[in-house]
């Protein structure tokens, strides 16, 4: 079978495998968060921390969940690094250090999963399950409950309450996130994931030479990392380790399993608002960003610009040989769309314009399908724009989903388009303006300012994969992209949550033909202009200055 | 009546105070922008610029690029500097002229503001003659009027203040507010008593009650409309502000942050060159356009002699879901004749001519006087006059009995009027009305007509004579335009005091989307009330005063110019030529309105990539070469790049002042085919237009020496 026959047939078949999870999943969750019924063990959780769950709550006190949530997961997170040691199943491990652990525990409360560290030479076994799987769950859960928040804005009518905080984490948790883990961590284990809790194995290779193969917990986690667009592998190596993705079948279920929610969410959104055709216009946007970002890489990578890519069939250095060069880009443009940012080959050594396209993907602020809930979330506020600018051009004060878009609304909607860029260029800005900060860079000239760019992009953003090439692991990049994280992950929840109580309060305005729909391939495409006009476009001089620089010729 | 007859001068057509009035759709004389220059450098007051963030920016940014070409002078350093000070002086322009058009109107309208003084009766009471005997009369200036105080105007005086008048009745010249040549008749009580001051009494004398504090006016709130000075941003104009203040601070961001990565790269940028990238990205075309636009909005509303009471009324009236359409003059031509008198069982067809006569003779309405001449055209009946008729007392018609007649002495009494009030008149007398009488009325509703039921009292017992059709004609094309309303998404409702089957067949023969029969103002605010529940607009006319809760309540309510002034007080929009069918003209201007801005903001925003194209490769192509393929245009020069681009955003500024003022063409559809229409002008247009326009420049450009 030749590569481009393999890239094919990977593509259709994950394409295939999303087209029938999409109806029953997409349902599924929208009958999670609309149900009435509580299962027995969720009301023994509601008792135990003292919450009505019949009670709905206004967007600040849901929010006010949100943060207490986070902000308690952060400092748990802190501590059980700090404290490694005098854990069990430390693996003999120390304490992190003070500025890791910040960075750690802000970017896997934050659904970031940059990883500053090592794993298998860092975490011990709890910490890693019962400290990062953890939270793993959590975040994914916190990213789906505020687009179901923003959802109800859209669907609820002179009211102040937007749901129970509560509740929405405990279903998302139990009724979803769980049991899809546990089979596909099952799954995984099937198709040669390891999972135990063993310490590290030394070995004698044939050659006479000592090895030390670290093991551990692997499968349980890895189910997760992708689930809820996660990302932050148990081994420095991410996906690309043997451990964690042993071959191509285990390689398309991480990819399936990164894009899942976040593709499904699009038709819970439409069959809660009642209109599932908004879910498909959302879902098409999203694919047609997908498609393009996996087409652009694949012809970047399979370029065979030098003696050694033309040996190889394709930009080699960097990948896999048991992916290639299909299944790599798949999961490459998959993972930055997403906000995963788990990896299966080294960014950094992707050719400089498919490098660009992964930064971009970010840029675009994690959109097509975005991690699971912020992907929904922000391409609802970006919609929200395009009704804007479309809805005027129509002779209306604009409307989206029969809900108005009035100064409020287009305040919360600026705040969030503006939060992200502000971050990535601020960061990247001081950074590069720093003698010293300059210095953790490892390859001079254009790439360079690449590996800043992309740290910074994947961090606001919220996506967690690393181009590396740039030592992180100082005082200064700890500390900055920790905050970066925390930043880019609850500002723009504050808007969505904040926007979501005022669509709550509006009357609903009935359609006509006077109003804009907002399914049709035209608005599809006006919303697409929209993406690439004001998202992307704000980035165009750094990505000239960094992939464009070096990939131009 | 015959006095003022006599006096009414011919109608002369326009006069030149209405030509003004009446300026064609607001296009832009080249002289107006040479005219309004000094107003647009009197806003370049920072604390004027401030309102309007992105300007702002941009001459801070003029400001700052000044003192780097007085420091190091070089001719790009000059260039830019130049361009970027007109690209701020073309904004203000853009305001100015908007707003000079406005102010032009006002200077006439202050013209017939001169100081007036007042004759006020202070001891004068409702009811009483008006003499020089009985009332004492002091001589005051009009600015000394306060609410309340009685003035008394007679043929050739100016009436002093906005009031309403409760004794006599008088022809007035309301040319001064209207641009209208022709005479209107002022009379107290009922809805056409109102006056506006500044206009002026030709016949007879008049008592006015003044109802309006002096500053506060009709023609002083006419004059601060047009000249913009109680201007208030609208919600959209304030959403819009906020998106385009967002995409100003996020390209300030990408600006500033630039260059620390030009300084990594080796490619340290001047100031210059990185304020002329700012502005080249920042939304400056909707920008400096978008206060024009409004202002102009408001000025085509002007034009067609509607003055909107607020900015927010006129946004209100694109968003409009249902209008109300009061039938009679709006929907048909208002004047229903009788054409057709069908007698009952048993009496003749003269004597119901007869009785249709008699009860109609002091009907002065058209309707009435229609009868009187079918009387005599069909059976020859000889129109009798009031004084033949020794003792008779005439019954007028009221919006409660819904009848009108006669009693004539010996008990004899005959009415005509609504059918229903008809029958519980006949009941009342002991009659009972036939069912061939439901019948014939209700042939006649649906055949479109309006059945009017003629009964007489004779002796105490009372019996129906017969029906009088008459028939409303539905004015031509107003078919064509409820269907375009419908197409954009409007909702026609036809208000009417005919019954059900009337207005059934009337509706149907128009094609409005529901009706309203028999009609009380109490139903009018209960439907308003009802489509309001459901998160619809309302738009409405009215003119009565028991029109103005309806007219209040309602989201865009325009008053009648010749209503009263509690109907004027009540809507948000006042239309002096009083002609109903307008609303629909309204409710186009404002969605025009919103298009204009949603249009330029999509240009202004799709422009960007060109000038992307233009500057990015001409600050770096000279560390990496290979962005030099971005130069598509195939530009002379970096220097000429960045010129070009900034001249280009400057001189699309003062291009599309006369599109701003006269907002973009606007055809009534469906909201797909309006965006469809309008990505392709202004989305596509604003994408490909710099790119030529960019080269073009820089083709002239490239020879101005020093510019390499």
């Amino acid at each position: 079978m030749s590569t481009a026959t393999a890239g094919w047939l990977q593509a259709g078949l994950l394409v295939v495998a999303l087209a029938v999870a999409y109806r029953p999943l997409g349902d599924y969750l929208a009958y999670i968060f609309t149900t009435n019924k509580h299962w027995r063990v969720e009301w023994g959780i509601y008792r135990l921390i003292g919450v009505n769950p019949d009670a709905d709550q206004k967007w600040s006190t849901y929010l006010r969940g949100v943060l207490a949530f986070s902000a308690v997961s952060v400092l748990f997170l802190y501590g059980f690094q700090r404290l490694q040691e005098y854990l069990p199943l430390s693996l003999g491990f120390p304490a992190v250090p003070a500025d890791q652990a910040f960075n750690t525990a802000a970017s896997f409360a934050t659904n970031t999963n940059w990883q500053s560290y090592s794993g298998e030479t860092t975490m011990g076994h709890l910490v890693q399950m019962a400290g990062l799987a953890v939270q793993n769950f959590g975040s994914a859960a916190v990213g789906i409950v505020v687009v179901i928040a923003l959802i109800r804005g859209f669907i609820r009518s002179r009211t102040e309450q937007v749901g129970n905080f509560w509740v929405d984490l405990t279903r998302a948790c139990l009724r979803l996130l769980l049991p899809i883990s546990v089979i596909f961590a099952l799954v995984l284990i099937a198709g040669g994931v390891v999972d135990n809790v063993a310490a590290a194995h030394p070995v004698t290779t044939l050659a006479g030479g000592h090895q030390v193969i670290p093991g551990g917990p692997v499968a349980s986690q890895e189910a997760i990392k992708e689930l809820g667009t996660n990302g932050g592998g148990f081994y420095n190596a991410n996906s690309a380790h043997p451990f964690e993705n042993p071959n191509p079948v285990t390689n398309l279920i991480e990819i399936f399993l990164l894009l899942v929610i976040a593709v499904s969410l699009t038709r819970a959104f439409g069959k809660m608002v009642g209109d599932k055709r908004q879910g498909y216009a959302v879902l098409a946007v999203m694919a047609v960003i997908w498609v393009a970002s996996v087409a652009g890489i694949s012809y970047f990578e399979s370029g065979q610009h030098s003696a050694a890519a033309a040996a190889a069939g394709g930009a080699m250095e960097g990948k896999e040989v048991r992916f290639g060069i299909p299944a790599s880009t798949l999961f490459t443009a998959s993972t930055t769309l997403t906000s995963t940012g788990a990896v299966n080959n080294a960014h950094d050594s992707l050719s400089p314009l498919g490098g660009g396209i992964t930064i971009l993907n970010m840029m675009l602020g994690e959109i097509a399908p975005g991690g699971t809930g912020s992907g929904l979330y922000g391409i609802l506020i970006l919609a929200i724009v395009t009704v804007f600018v479309a809805g005027l051009m129509v002779g209306r004060t604009p409307e989206y989903l029969n809900k108005k878009i009035r100064p409020r609304e287009m305040k919360l909607a600026s705040l969030y388009i503006l939060t992200t860029p502000a971050l990535v260029l601020i960061g990247t800005g001081v950074a590069i303006a720093l003698k010293g900060e300059q210095a953790a860079i490892l390859n001079p000239g254009p790439h360079g300012l690449s590996e800043i760019l992309y740290a910074f992009t994947s961090t606001a953003n919220n996506n967690g994969s690393a181009f590396a090439g740039l030592s992180v692991n100082t005082v200064w990049y700890n500390g900055a992209l920790g905050v970066v994280m925390l930043l880019g992950r609850f500002l723009p929840i504050v808007w969505v949550l904040a926007l979501a109580g005022s669509l709550a309060a509006q009357r609903m305005v009935p359609a006509s033909a006077g109003t804009l729909p907002t399914h049709r391939p035209l608005f599809i495409s006006m919303l697409l202009g929209v993406v690439i006009l004001v998202v992307a476009l704000t980035y165009f001089p750094a990505q000239a200055l960094g992939p464009l620089a070096e990939g131009l010729h | 009546m015959s006095t003022i007859t006599a006096q009414r001068p011919r109608r002369s057509g326009t006069t030149p105070a209405a030509a003004r009035h009446r300026v064609a759709g607001g296009l832009l004389d080249p002289q107006q922008l040479l005219r309004s220059t000094p107003d647009a450098l009197r806003k370049l007051d920072p604390r004027v610029q401030l309102r309007n963030p992105v300007m702002f920016v941009v001459q801070v940014g003029a400001v700052l690029t000044t003192i780097e070409a007085v420091a190091t002078p070089t001719v790009f350093a000059w260039v830019i500097t130049v361009w970027l000070w007109l690209t701020v002086v073309f904004a203000n322009l853009a305001e100015a002229v908007a707003e000079g058009r406005g102010k032009a109107q006002a200077a006439t309208l202050r013209r017939t503001k001169r100081e007036t003084t007042a004759r006020r009766l202070p001891q004068w009471r409702p009811g009483a003659r008006v003499t020089e005997e009985t009332v004492s009369e002091e001589t005051v200036p009009a600015v000394a009027l306060r609410v309340g105080d009685h003035v008394l105007v007679e043929a050739g005086g100016v009436i002093p203040g906005d009031g309403d008048v409760v004794e006599g009745i008088a022809s007035v010249d309301e040319s001064a507010i209207t641009g209208e040549s022709a005479p209107v008749i002022r009379e107290s009580g009922g809805d056409r008593c109102a006056v506006t001051g500044g206009t002026t009494v030709l016949s007879d004398r008049i008592v006015v009650q003044i109802t309006s504090q002096p500053g506060q006016t009709f023609i002083d709130r006419m004059i601060a409309l047009v000249e913009g000075a109680s201007r208030q941003k609208t919600p959209n104009e304030i959403a819009l502000n906020i998106l385009l203040a967002g995409l100003t601070i996020i390209f300030l961001l990408a600006v500033v942050t630039l260059q620390p990565m030009a300084i990594y790269s080796h490619a340290r940028q001047s100031l210059v060159v990185l304020v002329a990238l700012l502005v080249a990205l920042i939304p400056t075309t909707i920008g400096a356009l978008l206060s024009a636009i409004g202002i102009a909005g408001m000025d085509r509303l002007v034009q067609r002699n509607v003055l909107a009471m607020s900015g927010r009324a006129v946004e209100a009236a694109g968003d409009v879901n249902t209008l109300l359409l009061d039938k009679t003059g709006t929907i048909t031509l208002g004047n229903r004749q009788a054409t057709e008198f069908l007698p009952a069982q048993g009496v003749s067809l003269e004597q119901l001519a007869d009785a249709a006569q008699l009860a109609s003779l002091a009907d002065e309405t058209p309707e009435g006087r229609s009868i009187v001449v079918l009387a005599k055209r069909d059976l020859g009946l000889r129109a009798r006059q009031e004084g033949e008729l020794v003792g008779a007392s005439f019954v007028a018609f009221t919006a409660q009995t819904r009848m009108s007649g006669v009693d004539l002495p010996g008990g004899h009494q005959v009415r005509k009027g609504a059918a229903s009030a008809v029958r519980e008149w006949i009941r009342a007398g002991g009659g009972e009305p036939a069912a061939e009488l439901t019948s014939t009325v209700e042939a006649v509703s649906a055949a479109g007509g309006t059945p009017l039921v003629v009964a007489e009292r004779v002796n105490g017992t009372a019996r129906a004579l017969g029906v009088i059709q008459l028939k409303d004609v539905v004015k031509e094309g107003i078919r064509e335009r409820f269907a375009e309303l419908r197409a954009m998404g409007i909702r026609t409702v036809m208000i009417t005091g005919d019954n059900q089957l009337t207005a059934a067949a009337i509706a149907a023969e128009a094609g409005v989307d529901d009706f309203l029969a028999e009609a009380t103002p109490e139903d009018k605010m209960a439907l308003i009330s009802r489509e309001q529940t459901g998160g619809r607009l309302v738009a409405m006319t009215g003119d009565g005063t028991n029109d103005a809760p309806a007219l209040a309540q309602a989201d865009v309510g325009v008053a009648m110019n010749t209503g009263t002034s509690a109907a004027k007080e009540a809507g948000n929009m006042v239309d002096l030529d009083s002609n109903p069918t307008k609303l629909i003209e309204i409710v186009e201007i404002g969605k025009q309105l919103l298009i204009t801005r949603g249009a330029l903001t999509t240009f202004s925003i799709a422009n960007d990539v060109a000038k992307y194209f233009a500057i990015i490769p001409a600050m770096f192509a000279s560390v990496y070469p290979g962005l030099d393929q971005l130069n598509v245009m195939r530009l002379h020069s970096p220097t000429s790049a960045i010129t070009s681009a900034i001249i280009f955003n400057a001189l699309i500024i003062v291009t599309l002042i006369p599109l701003a003022l006269r907002g973009v063409r606007y055809t009534p559809s469906s909201a797909s085919a309006l965006l469809r229409r309008n990505l392709w002008i202004y989305g596509l247009g604003g994408l490909v237009l710099p790119f030529i326009g960019i080269k073009l420049i820089d083709l002239l450009v490239q020879f101005i020496p020093g510019l390499r």
